[in-house]
């Protein structure tokens, strides 16, 4: 697949502070690359620079083979951009919001108008098109954004936090949009809902401390968490023991934790040499006549996984600084 | 240049959706009105000029011009349209001359606003109509020149009140710069060509020579340079403080 966003040793320092030190990444095209990292991580100030808002104080960056700060006319002319908030004019419309972003896009005369209702329709933007937008509320706003960034139908998307604020319906809309897109795009996504990489990206990339501690798929980040293919059996509070019992024997090095829910107990096993067999686990309840009240298999944590390597790595940062 | 069309276009728009454009223009004109009348005496003067209207817009510009360009880079700042606008593909120094043009233009527009004026003086005597013409052209260059100084002003900082009381100073000191307030500052220590050259900023004297209707080639350079000298540092401005 072709490279559309090619990042090489990227760093920006303000003052004596680091902000991003040496990150290196690429996407193609049907890629969503989710950015996570805790807050100050250095999140934004990276898509800040890959937009060619921030020169980066070392490090290239380059945009469907244009580079941003050689080439910056051309590689912004590819790429659509939702800053931080999704800022727009406040005393403008919707209407006249687009219309001045066709016309910086140089959008065509002929096709415009069928353009920008194209796009409103997609956002559902139709109601508010002509109240100014800072009587706006933050869904709407963030969806003008949104419809701004679109609008040109570029190659190379890079959203900050393009969730942050919204209901959870508005957030379904935006994510079902992102992947309505993916496969035409290269996207990046900053978010600090983990549910969300789950939900629309392709790959995930962790940022702390201006550094990238983790890359690899949605799935390569959950089989980090302890809880990877970890079981849990929910077993009513009386029957606790009993069940314990009647497990015991397909445990292999396998620890058990409890938690108490109402009047349910749910027992946790995790780690262990091998996978548990959900069947066996099932048949040696039903055999001592124990009552399941449910079983599944946990895929995996994300946040536990976040803080856990967020964590590790702001510990090691700070070993190295003394 | 599409992209300067697009921002003029958008930002001569933007005065006018807010009742901004509105209030500067009926205040402007009753003030100049109120200055000429009044201050000015130009009935008891009994000479059909206009020049007791032309002398007090230096000071009507030095703090209502700073009113319309505080709003220019700083309103961009806080409200986080400054990253929406330099992550378009638009040149800075396109967006710089927009924005500066489209402020200038509004003030042409009030500027017009004060024709019956013009008309009234005709009406009334015979007056040399070129002097009238020359005082409309340096109030115009004058206006340029505060609004260059405002812009660049307004790009260093986010807060509007900052940016119109430092433009207000820096107007306020242009106006005097041929003045003993500003000059003494200066004649105890420094060489007495740099106290020429400062006096030499003064905009009231390059002002007053063309309201008088000696169009010197001079003092268009003079305004020309000084605008074009702003505008660039404002371009430099935002460039090394955009991350703020």
């Amino acid at each position: 697949m072709e490279t559309l966003i090619e990042v090489k040793g990227l760093s920006k320092s303000f003052g004596a502070l680091r902000a991003v030190s040496d990150i290196s990444l690429s996407v193609t095209r049907g890629e969503v690359l989710g950015f996570l990292g805790p807050n100050g991580a250095g999140k934004s100030t990276t898509m800040k620079m890959i937009t060619g808002f921030l020169a980066p104080s070392a490090g290239q960056v380059a945009i469907a083979g244009h580079d941003i700060e050689q080439a910056p006319l051309a590689a912004k002319a590819k790429l659509g951009y939702v800053p931080e908030g999704a800022p727009a004019y406040g005393e403008m419309t919707p209407a006249a919001f687009l219309d001045f972003i066709a016309d910086v896009r140089g959008l065509p005369r002929a096709t415009r108008a069928a353009r920008i209702a194209e796009v409103v329709a997609k956002i559902h933007l139709e109601k508010v098109l002509h109240q100014r937008i800072e009587t706006l509320s933050k869904g709407f706003k963030r969806r003008v954004g949104l419809a701004q960034a679109i609008l040109h139908d570029p190659e190379i998307l890079v959203m900050d936090e393009p969730t942050d604020g919204l209901d959870p319906n508005q957030k379904h809309e935006v994510r079902t949009l992102i992947k309505e897109m993916a496969p035409h795009k290269a996207i990046v996504i900053s978010t600090h809902i983990l549910e969300e990489v789950d939900a629309v990206c392709t790959r995930a990339i962790i940022i702390n401390q201006g550094r990238i501690i983790f890359s690899g798929t949605p799935l390569e980040l959950a089989e980090r968490s302890r809880y990877h293919n970890a079981v849990t059996v929910i077993v009513p509070v009386a029957a606790r023991e009993r069940a314990l019992a009647l497990l015991a024997p397909l445990l292999a090095g396998h620890a058990v934790e409890q938690q108490d829910v109402g009047g349910d107990c749910r027992l946790t096993l995790l780690g262990g040499e091998a996978p548990l067999s959900v069947e066996r686990l099932q048949g040696a309840l039903r055999d001592g006549g124990c009552e399941l009240r449910g079983v599944f298999v946990e895929h995996g944590h994300l946040d536990e996984v976040f803080r856990t390597l967020t964590r590790e790595a702001s510990a090691s940062g700070e070993v190295h600084r003394t | 240049m599409n992209g300067f069309t697009t921002i003029l276009k958008r930002e001569l728009r933007a005065y006018f959706a807010t009742p901004v454009a509105y209030v500067f223009i009926v205040i402007f004109l009753v003030l100049a009105g109120v200055a000429t009348f009044y201050m000015g005496g130009f009935y008891e003067r009994g000479q059909a000029d206009l020049e007791p209207f032309f002398q007090f817009h230096p000071w009507l510009y030095m703090f209502l011009i700073p009113a319309i360009s505080m709003r220019l880079w700083s309103e961009e700042r806080k409200a986080g349209t400054l990253e929406l606008l330099l992550t378009l593909p638009i040149p800075l120094a396109a967006s710089v001359v927009g924005k500066f043009l489209a402020a200038w233009i509004f003030t042409a527009v009030a500027l017009a606003g004060t024709l019956p004026l013009w008309l009234t003086v005709n009406y009334l005597g015979d007056p040399d109509n070129t002097v009238i013409l020359a005082g409309y052209l340096g109030s115009l260059l004058m206006a340029g020149g505060f609004l260059a100084i405002g812009a660049c002003i307004s790009a260093l900082t986010r807060n509007q009140v900052i940016a119109f009381v430092i433009s207000f100073v820096i107007c306020f000191a242009f106006n005097l710069s041929g003045f003993p307030m500003v000059i003494d500052m200066f004649s105890a220590w420094a060489p007495q060509a740099v106290v020429d050259v400062i006096s030499s900023f003064s905009f009231l004297t390059h002002f007053n020579a063309i309201v008088k209707g000696v169009i010197d080639v001079r003092d268009l350079v003079f305004f020309a340079s000084l605008i074009a000298f702003w505008l660039y540092a404002n371009v430099l401005a935002i460039e090394m403080n955009k991350s703020n």
